[in-house]
């Protein structure tokens, strides 16, 4: 039961971009993490940042 | 399970489908209930699911699950991320579903309501449903092009800037009604008025604390908003009963349309993160929750429809809209049966986010599935009112009479029984002056919500809901305007760009300003018409809306049915190419007669002509001769406008048939541009989320 909340409330995170610095974090680590020239990680307002204006580019909205 | 058991169980499904839908066709008592309409619906649904679109995605797209899609090969943590089926589902939905699903069939319902319905089950399960998947499908294969950039790298650069200039105009269009909807719902109501007002400021406040008190921290940002509006509801009903506040919120429609203009204006120039981001957060939650509050009403209610299966307006004297039943309601009714909109969401956004082909069927035929069934409930909202009482809110003073007194006998003169006390009884009871002349389709459906809501959880706070469901579609009739506008901004600054390539920067505030404004003015104009006007506005734009976005629907189905031809899948071809004749075959006659039509409610000459006439021999009342040549010029530009969309649909429409001919004569074409086959690293057991 509990395991069935959790798993409901990670879905609503993931829906509403809650987690989506940790998602960031979590892409970084894996992708970047050795390499030497990797951009520099972004702090949570950095990332909250460019993630809702490049999320605003294109048609997001529909009638 | 066991074959037999499974192939039982689908049998009882067809059966009760076919009674369902029986029962709603036949029936011509005094009233029917609801969970037929339910029954219905669902039963389409699962038969269209299970059945058509698995073939679809089986036979003819040839899905693949092994294949990695674009979020995967592209991953990049921030617009390319793998993603769970149900989480693209939800974003994918609150897309696609706004306000148009439920303003269309509250229209339609005029014919009755069942035309109306049988074109949402019918025309979403072989139509809309049918070209969210396979845009979406096309676009995964194509890494997560749009629609327009589909359409040029297959069909032709003609395909391409039709689609372009389609979705622009269609955009302008599309937030002018939306605006007359929102001002009609908001006039001489201070309650509806202050409590959208409301929804301004909070919007901003969530948007500081998402960027600036808690960054990032969208849930509880949007918690504490959702509250906010609720107060906001409440508090509306304070001021409506205080004698200093109330007249301040209390103001006609051209002062309100004012109002909107300049606050698309400001929205669409204002940073996204203060206003448009938060607001879309505050209205997919308030969206979401009513939709599914909404459903359960009714399964508990279980209410009756009062409507008649067919009224007499289906030979075209209609009043909410002029126009016969064919083509008008195929028109009336766009989103919720099929909509040219979603293939823009459908190519781009959502392909981005798609961890594996396989989800496509539940995402691309679902989620419009679930639109459909908004729109469903719409018709269900719009229906359960005593028809006399539905007709008073919604026909127009230009069509009833402008004295409450006349309205009523006109009304009674069709046959639909509704008095004055009753009206005023009604209007009391949601917290209005009046509910004569609401036109627009939101004031009906929310005292429809209202009174299903009241029935179900309590009658005594009918006015609060009532209010409330004013609120829930202000708010995201709202959130399209501010979006669409950028929108419409940011595709005027790509166009100008290309011939001054300053203006083509979007961070550029000049740029900003002048494009903005000239978006504004775009849909501000036709907003302004649409409140002069004395038949409501609503006449006029709303066909004009259904016509421009039935054209972009039949331009994706080319597109689509382009593909499949040169994919070597002819045969297959009439999945999209059908509904493409159809669309093509509803759109023309449409458009034909509203321009070329000699009733005067339906074609745009003939009004023109008439107020001419009338002008010249001075039969108007001096308020209406003032605001004539306006309405005279305005009825002649949507008449070249109809026959603009009509010439740019046929030159698609030509262009495939073009790119079709060459192949089937084996004559050189433009290549498929589909990527190549990459397998997917994502393995079979690997948790999606």
């Amino acid at each position: 039961m509990l395991k069935r909340i959790k798993h409901l409330w990670h879905i609503l995170r993931r829906l509403t971009g809650d987690d989506a610095y940790e998602i960031y974090l979590k892409h970084n680590m894996e992708f970047h993490d050795s390499n030497s020239d990797a951009p520099k990680v972004l702090s949570r307002k950095e990332f909250f940042k460019l993630w809702q204006d490049s999320k605003w580019k294109g048609i997001k909205r529909c009638c | 399970m066991h074959k037999n058991i499974r192939t039982i169980i689908w049998l009882c499904v067809v059966t009760l489908g076919i009674a369902a839908i029986c029962a709603i066709a036949l029936n011509r008592g005094e009233s029917i209930s609801a969970l037929w309409f339910i029954a219905a619906a669902a039963c389409v649904y699962a038969i269209a699911y299970r059945f058509y679109a698995a073939w679809i995605a089986a036979t003819v797209l040839t899905i693949d699950e092994t294949r990695a899609t674009p979020a995967e090969r592209l991953e990049n943590g921030r617009d390319f991320i793998p993603t769970n089926k149900w989480v693209v589902f939800g974003h994918h939905f609150a897309a696609i579903a706004g306000p148009g699903p439920l303003i269309g069939p509250t229209l339609a319902a005029q014919f009755g309501y069942l035309p109306g319905t049988l074109w949402i089950l019918i025309g979403a399960v072989l139509g809309g449903a049918v070209q969210d998947m396979v845009t979406l499908f096309f676009s995964t294969r194509r890494d997560a092009r749009s629609l327009g950039q589909m359409a040029h790298d297959e069909i032709g650069p003609i395909g391409g800037a039709a689609a372009l200039i389609g979705t622009f105009l269609i955009m302008i269009i599309l937030i002018a009604v939306l605006g007359l909807v929102v001002v009609n719902a908001m006039k001489h109501s201070p309650w509806a008025t202050s409590t959208v007002a409301a929804t301004i400021p909070i919007a901003m406040l969530v948007g500081f604390y998402m960027r600036n008190f808690r960054p990032g921290r969208v849930l509880e940002a949007s918690i504490l908003g959702v509250i906010l509006l609720l107060l906001a509801v409440v508090g509306g009903g304070w001021i409506n009963h205080n004698e200093n506040l109330r007249g301040l919120f209390d103001h006609d429609g051209l002062s309100l349309a004012w109002a909107i203009i300049a606050y698309g204006f400001a929205a669409a120039v204002m940073p996204v993160w203060l206003l448009l981001a938060p607001r879309d957060y505050l209205s997919t939650f308030v969206k979401l929750g009513t939709v599914t509050l909404l459903a359960v009403a009714i399964l508990i209610l279980q209410p009756h429809i009062h409507m008649p299966a067919l009224t007499q307006f289906t030979d075209g004297t209609g009043p909410i809209f002029g126009g016969k039943l064919f083509p008008f309601v195929f028109i009336t009714i766009a989103c919720g049966a099929i909509s040219g909109f979603h293939a823009l969401i459908a190519s781009g956004t959502t392909p981005k986010l798609l961890a594996n082909e396989r989800d496509i069927r539940m995402i691309g035929y679902g989620a419009m599935l679930l639109e459909s069934f908004v729109a469903i409930m719409a018709m269900i909202a719009a229906t359960v009112l005593e028809p006399g009482v539905f007709f008073a809110i919604n026909s127009p003073a230009g069509v009833v009479g402008k004295d409450a007194i006349d309205a009523i006998n006109k009304i009674n003169s069709w046959g639909f029984a509704v008095t004055l006390e009753q009206m005023n009884q009604l209007a009391k009871d949601m917290g209005e002056n009046s509910l004569f002349a609401r036109t627009g389709g939101a004031p009906s459906l929310a005292v429809g919500m209202a009174s299903i809501f009241g029935n179900a959880f309590g009658k005594s706070m009918l006015a609060l809901w009532y209010h409330f469901a004013i609120m829930f579609e202000a708010i995201f009739i709202l959130t399209t305007l501010d979006a669409g506008t950028r929108v419409g901004r940011f595709m005027l600054q790509d166009m100008l760009g290309n011939i001054w390539p300053k203006i083509g920067r979007t961070s550029w505030m000049p740029s900003v300003i002048f494009t903005s404004g000239l978006v504004v003015a775009g849909w501000g104009y036709f907003l302004y018409i649409g409140v002069i006007d004395p038949n409501g506005g609503v006449n006029i734009l709303w066909p004009l809306f259904g016509i421009a976005n039935q054209m972009l629907a039949a331009i994706a189905l080319c597109v689509a049915t382009g593909i499949l031809v040169k994919s070597g899948k002819l045969k297959y071809a009439w999945i999209t190419g059908l509904p493409l004749a159809w669309l093509v075959i509803v759109t023309s006659t449409a458009a034909w007669q509203k321009i070329f039509s000699d009733d005067v409610r339906v074609g745009f000459f003939a009004a023109a002509n008439d107020l001419t006439t009338k002008l010249a021999i001075g039969s108007l009342p001096p308020e209406k001769a003032a605001v004539a040549p306006h309405l005279i010029f305005n009825q002649q530009l949507d008449a070249y406008l109809t026959m603009f969309f009509v010439v740019v649909l046929w030159i698609v429409i030509f262009d495939t048939a073009r790119v079709t001919l060459r192949y089937l004569t084996g004559k050189p074409l433009l290549p498929l541009t589909e990527v190549a086959h990459e397998p997917s690293r994502l393995v079979e057991d690997w948790v999606r989320d």
